[in-house]
Order: C-alpha cells, then sequence, then structure tokens
C-alpha cells in the first residue's frame, strides 16, 4: 500500500485565521511506521496541525500528502478512507451507544458496509469480530454493553484509542491520548497504545515529557507554527535551538510543578 | 452474562492473549485452540430464534388483528384505522428525531404531499386513466414521499441541529402557501375528495366498509413497522443512531454525516408518505391542512409524549395523538390547553417520554422493586388527578365565561354546578388546585427520595453481579 517513501508529509502548510497565521510553513516527513510526538509550547499550533493533517480544516497554503497522495482539501470522511484516522483532545464518543457498538460503528466502512439498510448488522460477522477484537485490544471487555457514557474517564480515554484504531487506518493521530490521566494511568496507557498501534505510523500530540520519551522513535518540535526540529529523541534534548526556545522552560515547569 | 462475556473474549481473539492470561488460565483448555474457538463461537446477536422477539411481533400483529372484532363500533373503527396511520407517520418522524437527532418541524410535508399524489392517483383510477388496484394506492404516497423527501431533503440535510430545524420550518412554511397558490392541485379550501371504492370487488373485497380499510392500513402499518424495525438493526441505522450522538466524529470514521442524513431523511419521507396515502384512502378527501404546520407540530409533540428514545414510543404516542385529536377533543374545548399541561409537565418530570417511564419501571421490576413504589405511584396519581381537578374546573370556568355566557352563568362540571362567577366556585377551585399541587410535590419529593435509593440498589446489584 505504502509505496512511497513518507507515510505522512507536509510542505510548507500555512493556516491561518483571519490576520493570525497560526501554522506558518510547516514541513515534515513522517516514514511508514514511524512513532512521531509532536511537542511544542501552548498555542504552538500542534492541534491546529492535527487539524489540518485530518481534514477538520483547510490549509491556506501548501501540500499534504498521504502515502505520497494529496490529501489537502479533502474531507475528514475521504482522508479516512484512505488509511488516517484520529482521536480527540477531549473523549469524542458516541456517548448514548454501548463500547461494543461505538467499536463497530468505527469499523464498518472498513469492513465495506457503506450506507447498506439491506443487510443486518447481526449478519455483519467480519465487522463483529473486528469490533470484538479491539474491544479485547483496549481491555473493555467487562464493559461491552455498557454506555459510552457511563464509563470512567480512563475507561472513555481507551475507547476513545479503540474508535481510532478499530477501522485499521495505517496512520494513526493521537491528540493528547493522556491527559487528564493521573502518573500510574499514563503509564498502563502508554503501554496500550504501544501495543494496539504495533506496524502502524503514530504522531502524537503529548505534553508529557514522560510519555514522550517513552512513546516516541523520532520528536517533532512546534515553535509558532514552524517544525524547528525533528529528530530522534536524544538529538532533540541535546538541539540548542531547541533548549532555548522550549524544552528547557517545559523542563523547568514540569520540575516547578512537582512531577 | 457479563462474566461469559469476559471469558469468551479472553480466549477469543488472538491479538490480545498476552495480556488476558488471567482469563485464559480459568479456561486452559480451550486456549490451547485460540483459533478454532474463534471460529466456532457463537456470537452474542445471534440465536437461532429468539423467542421474546418472535413473541412481540407475533403479539403486536395480533392486536392489529384482533382488536376490531373486539369493539366493533363504526367509531372505533374509524379511531383504529386513524391509529394505524398515525403509527406509520410517527415511527417515520421519529426516523429523523429519535434515531437521527434530527428535529424537523415540516414532518406533515412528506406525508400530505403523499396524500395528495394518493387521492389525484385514486381519482385517476375511478375515472378509468389509470389500471392501479386500490390497495396500492399507498404505495403511490410513499414513492412521493420519497420522491419530495429526496427533493427537499438534499436542501435540508446539508445541514444539521438549528440551522436543519429552521430550514425543515421554511419549507414546511412553503408548501403550506403553495396550497394556497396551487388550488388545481390541492383543491383549496374544500380540498380533493375522492371514492375509494372503484370496479368490482376483488375477493369480495371493495374497500366500501371501514373494517376492510382497516385492515389494508393494519397490514401497512405491520409491514412499515417491521421495515422502519428492521432498518434499526443494519449498517445504516447503527450509523444514524452515531450521527445524532456525535456528528463530528461520525466524519472521522469514514462517514459523510450529510449522506447518512440524507438516505434515513428519504426513508422517513417513503414511510410518511405511505401512511399519508392510506390517510387519503381512508378519508376520502384531502385537504391542505394535512401539509400544515400544525399537523407537523402535532406529529413531534406526540413522537415526543410517547418517546422518541425507544422504537417503540412513537406507536404509544400516535395511539395518544389518535385520542386527544378525536376524543379529547370532543370532551372539551380547552384541549389543546390540557395538552399544553400535559406536554409541559413530561418535558419537565419525564422527557424520555411515556416509553422511558415504561422502561425504567420494567427495570425495577426486573430487580423486584417495583412493588416498593407503586403506593407512591398511586399518590402521584391522586394528587395530580385533585390538582388537575381543580385546574380543569377554573379552565372551563373561563372557557365557560368566554364562550357560553349566554346559557347563564351556572355550568356542570364533574356532577357538580359552579357558579362561573361566584366567588365560591373560583376559590374552591384553585382550593382543590392549591391541595392536590401541594400534596403532589410532597409525595414527589420522598418519591424521588426513595427513587433514589432504589437506583443505588440496583446500581449495587448490577456490580455485585458482574463481580461474580
Amino acid at each position: 500500500m505504502s509505496t512511497a517513501a513518507y507515510a505522512v508529509e507536509l510542505r510548507d502548510v500555512r493556516k491561518s485565521f483571519g490576520k493570525t497565521e497560526i501554522i506558518r510553513g510547516a514541513n515534515l516527513a513522517v516514514k511508514p511506521g514511524e512513532r512521531v510526538a509532536i511537542i511544542g509550547p501552548n498555542g504552538a499550533g500542534k492541534s491546529t496541525l492535527f487539524n489540518l493533517i485530518s481534514g477538520r480544516f483547510g490549509a491556506t497554503s501548501g501540500d499534504i500528502l498521504l502515502n505520497g497522495e494529496k490529501i489537502d482539501g479533502l474531507t475528514p470522511y475521504q482522508i479516512n478512507r484512505r488509511g488516517l484516522s484520529r482521536s480527540f483532545q477531549v473523549s469524542n464518543l458516541f456517548v448514548r451507544l454501548s463500547v461494543f457498538e461505538n467499536l463497530r460503528c468505527a469499523v464498518l466502512w472498513s469492513q465495506g458496509y457503506r450506507y447498506s439498510f439491506w443487510k443486518f448488522l447481526a449478519n455483519a460477522r467480519d465487522a463483529n469480530d473486528r469490533a470484538e477484537e479491539v474491544l479485547a485490544m483496549i481491555k473493555l471487555e467487562r464493559r461491552r454493553d455498557h454506555l459510552a457514557m457511563n464509563l470512567t474517564y480512563a475507561e472513555q480515554r481507551a475507547l476513545e484509542i479503540g474508535i481510532t484504531i478499530a477501522g485499521g487506518s495505517s496512520v494513526i493521530l493521537l491528540d493528547e491520548p493522556t491527559a487528564g490521566m493521573s502518573k500510574s494511568e499514563t503509564k498502563r496507557f502508554i503501554q496500550l497504545i504501544r501495543e494496539v498501534t504495533a506496524g502502524k505510523t503514530l504522531l502524537t500530540v503529548e505534553h508529557d515529557m514522560g510519555v514522550v520519551f517513552g512513546l516516541a522513535d523520532k520528536i517533532a518540535v512546534l515553535v509558532y507554527g514552524e517544525v524547528i526540529a525533528f529528530d530522534v529523541p536524544d538529538a532533540v534534548r541535546a538541539n540548542p535551538r531547541v533548549q532555548e526556545a522550549y524544552l528547557g522552560s517545559v523542563l523547568a515547569d514540569q520540575q516547578a510543578a512537582g512531577h | 452474562m457479563n462474566t461469559t462475556q469476559a471469558q469468551a473474549g479472553g480466549i477469543a481473539p488472538a491479538a490480545a492473549q498476552a495480556p488476558l492470561r488471567a482469563h485464559a488460565a480459568a479456561a486452559a483448555a480451550p486456549a490451547v485452540q485460540a483459533a478454532h474457538v474463534r471460529e466456532s463461537r457463537p456470537h452474542y446477536h445471534f440465536k437461532p430464534i429468539n423467542v421474546g422477539r418472535w413473541l412481540i411481533w407475533s403479539l403486536y400483529a395480533l392486536v392489529l388483528f384482533v382488536v376490531p372484532l373486539l369493539w366493533t363500533s363504526s367509531f372505533a373503527q374509524t379511531m383504529l384505522s386513524q391509529m394505524g396511520i398515525a403509527i406509520i407517520v410517527c415511527l417515520a418522524y421519529n426516523i429523523l428525531l429519535g434515531q437521527g437527532g434530527m428535529l424537523s418541524f415540516g414532518a406533515a410535508v412528506y406525508s400530505g404531499l403523499g396524500s395528495f399524489l394518493a387521492i389525484h392517483t385514486l381519482n385517476m383510477v375511478s375515472a378509468g386513466t389509470l389500471a392501479l388496484p386500490v390497495s396500492l394506492v399507498p404505495m403511490v404516497g410513499g414513492l412521493a414521499g420519497l420522491f419530495f423527501a429526496a427533493v427537499l431533503g438534499y436542501v435540508t440535510t446539508k445541514k444539521s441541529g438549528t440551522t436543519f430545524a429552521m430550514i425543515t420550518l421554511g419549507i414546511g412554511e412553503l408548501v403550506w402557501s403553495m396550497s394556497l397558490m396551487i388550488p388545481e392541485f390541492f383543491g383549496g379550501e374544500g380540498g380533493i375528495s375522492g371514492n375509494r371504492v372503484v370496479g368490482k370487488p376483488v375477493l369480495g373485497i371493495s374497500f366500501g366498509p371501514q373494517i376492510q380499510v382497516y385492515y389494508l392500513i393494519a397490514i401497512y402499518c405491520f409491514i412499515s413497522t417491521a421495515l422502519m424495525y428492521a432498518l434499526t438493526r443494519t449498517p445504516l441505522g447503527r450509523i444514524l443512531n452515531a450521527v445524532r450522538d456525535n456528528p463530528e466524529r461520525v466524519e472521522f470514521i469514514g462517514y459523510s454525516t450529510q449522506h447518512v442524513r440524507y438516505l434515513a431523511f428519504m426513508i422517513s419521507g417513503f414511510f410518511a408518505g405511505i401512511s399519508g396515502g392510506l390517510g387519503a384512502l381512508n378519508f376520502e378527501i384531502v385537504t391542505a391542512e394535512v401539509v400544515g404546520a400544525a399537523r407537523s407540530g402535532a406529529y413531534l409533540l406526540f413522537v415526543f409524549l410517547g418517546g422518541a428514545t425507544f422504537f417503540f414510543g412513537p406507536i404509544i404516542g400516535a395511539v395518544l395523538m389518535v385520542i386527544a385529536l378525536v376524543l379529547l377533543s370532543e370532551l372539551t374545548k380547552a384541549w389543546l390547553l390540557y395538552l399544553g399541561i400535559v406536554f409541559l409537565f413530561m418535558v419537565m418530570y419525564a422527557p424520555g417520554g411515556i416509553a422511558s417511564l415504561i422502561m425504567m419501571n420494567l427495570r425495577l421490576a426486573a430487580f423486584g422493586k417495583l412493588r416498593r413504589v407503586w403506593t407512591s405511584y398511586l399518590a402521584l396519581g391522586g394528587s395530580a388527578l385533585v390538582a388537575l381537578a381543580g385546574a380543569a374546573a377554573m379552565i372551563e370556568m373561563v372557557y365557560h365565561l368566554q364562550l357560553n355566557s349566554a346559557l347563564g352563568p351556572e355550568m356542570k362540571f364533574l356532577g357538580a354546578t359552579l357558579n362561573t362567577k361566584g366567588l365560591d366556585s373560583w376559590f374552591g377551585a384553585g382550593f382543590v388546585l392549591a391541595v392536590g399541587a401541594l400534596m403532589f410535590e410532597l409525595t414527589r419529593r420522598s418519591f424521588a427520595h426513595e427513587w433514589g435509593t432504589i437506583q443505588e440498589e440496583i446500581e449495587k446489584e448490577i456490580k455485585r453481579r458482574e463481580a461474580l
């Protein structure tokens, strides 16, 4: 599928809201199977970048490529059908459906059911099996028939990831997957993310430096809408520009906050 | 149930075996043949014969069949026919409201236009220009509903939420004003009338007697209900629920919310049109009010009263709608006001409608706790009736003063004679209302407390069962 050299590629991507330019010529090239963490100070445009890649917003200029194919200007569902799936910072579930139904909904398109109203879900064996499989992967079997709105916070975050990966996309974007979790929960959760995204291209926005260094093969540092560094963790840590612009202050913040 | 599922999940999916060793250990032997077990694992939804479902649907068919044999008066037949028609249209509307989260203010457009197309078709059949069995005329209504939903819905379903509601309102007004502009099609003030008895009876069925029309309606009603229920079991039906819950996320799992809404809108229009076509056959006259905002409002109100969150809610709503429109309007001139009051209280205290009240109490019954609240229900019902009697006395006195003052100041109400100009009558009615309302509020408070305790107990019970 991915004969292209890069799974995700950004070429001089810009995005303005009114007169304010949030993304100012971002360049990034992620190889298939790489795990990339995008870090940067608040307001650097990390979430905006995800929204551009996933098609939620259109870029003002520049090219976004998925497996070598231009996807800017496409709608989110068209991009999703081409093999990119994302999660959200605030859990974005189908709250009045059960956990299993949430996952099955996320599976249906990829299994070719489209808008079918002449087939019964009960007979959609491949979709049901895949939903059960994902249910086990995110370890929510015991909550299978509970409504998504009745889950605990951590369970909702897990389901959020489950919905994201269920369709089998090759490129996964996770927007602050561990936001709001306790330390011990975060640890377990990173393990979960590692398992369910094995073999896939992963882009994640993350604040927690522990998560970043634990999860990522490479780190992209976004400051004021520009990727100022993109390298393996040790190289990024040692990069004087990054230290000056960002890492030093964050580490100081985290020490001050007692992390 | 949950424990067995957990174990089934534990031994099945190969990808998740490692973290689930604890479960798998409990079922060590099957775990060896995990792949094989997965193949033959019985599916959650797969049951050879779902006895409960068969029972319910057989019962539904039986009720539709037997009821006119029990109530044989022509009045009953008229009511039952209207109920059948209303059930279809309310279920069709709930595809939008309850299942798709689309608040339409113009639902009557599609049933109404279906009615008009059906009555014109009927007249063509009568005139001999079209050879179509009368029993299929409602299908013409359905196709008309589908057609207009496809045309108008293309515009409407581009938007969701408040914008969607506003556009449906606009289209409703548009069609309503068209009905005044094009009397050739809509028949102006007098409407379009027709005659459903066409040609020679086939197998003794001429559709002259009301009972024959009823059974035609009943057949359409049963099939439509079954088909609309089936829709909720399909990929489109489930994604429609997802669109209701979270349209934004649906776009990120590969579906266009607009396409989903559009398809649902057309399906809803089709069934609404069938209902309209049956209405045309039943009444043999179609007037412009069938596309009016009042009709659309009635659908919305009664679907909500019946309960939009459950599939069967609109059926209850439809039955209530006919009872209110036919019976209540006979009983009192102030019927719309009573309806408004009931609606108000329903929205305040039971926003899930009657269906949700039923389901909540079934849950209580399932845990054997229903007998702890039935005295509270009696007290609530009793005090509500007292308050209603007081309020109704005052409402009826106002109406008497406004409309029947020529008949003198005295009126009969629940067997008592009230003097609408006497202070004592007003004071008495006000007192009854106040006492009733006070009693209701007091019982409601203690009931709410008891209800909360019971729910907690049930939650604990569920947790306990899960832990087993």
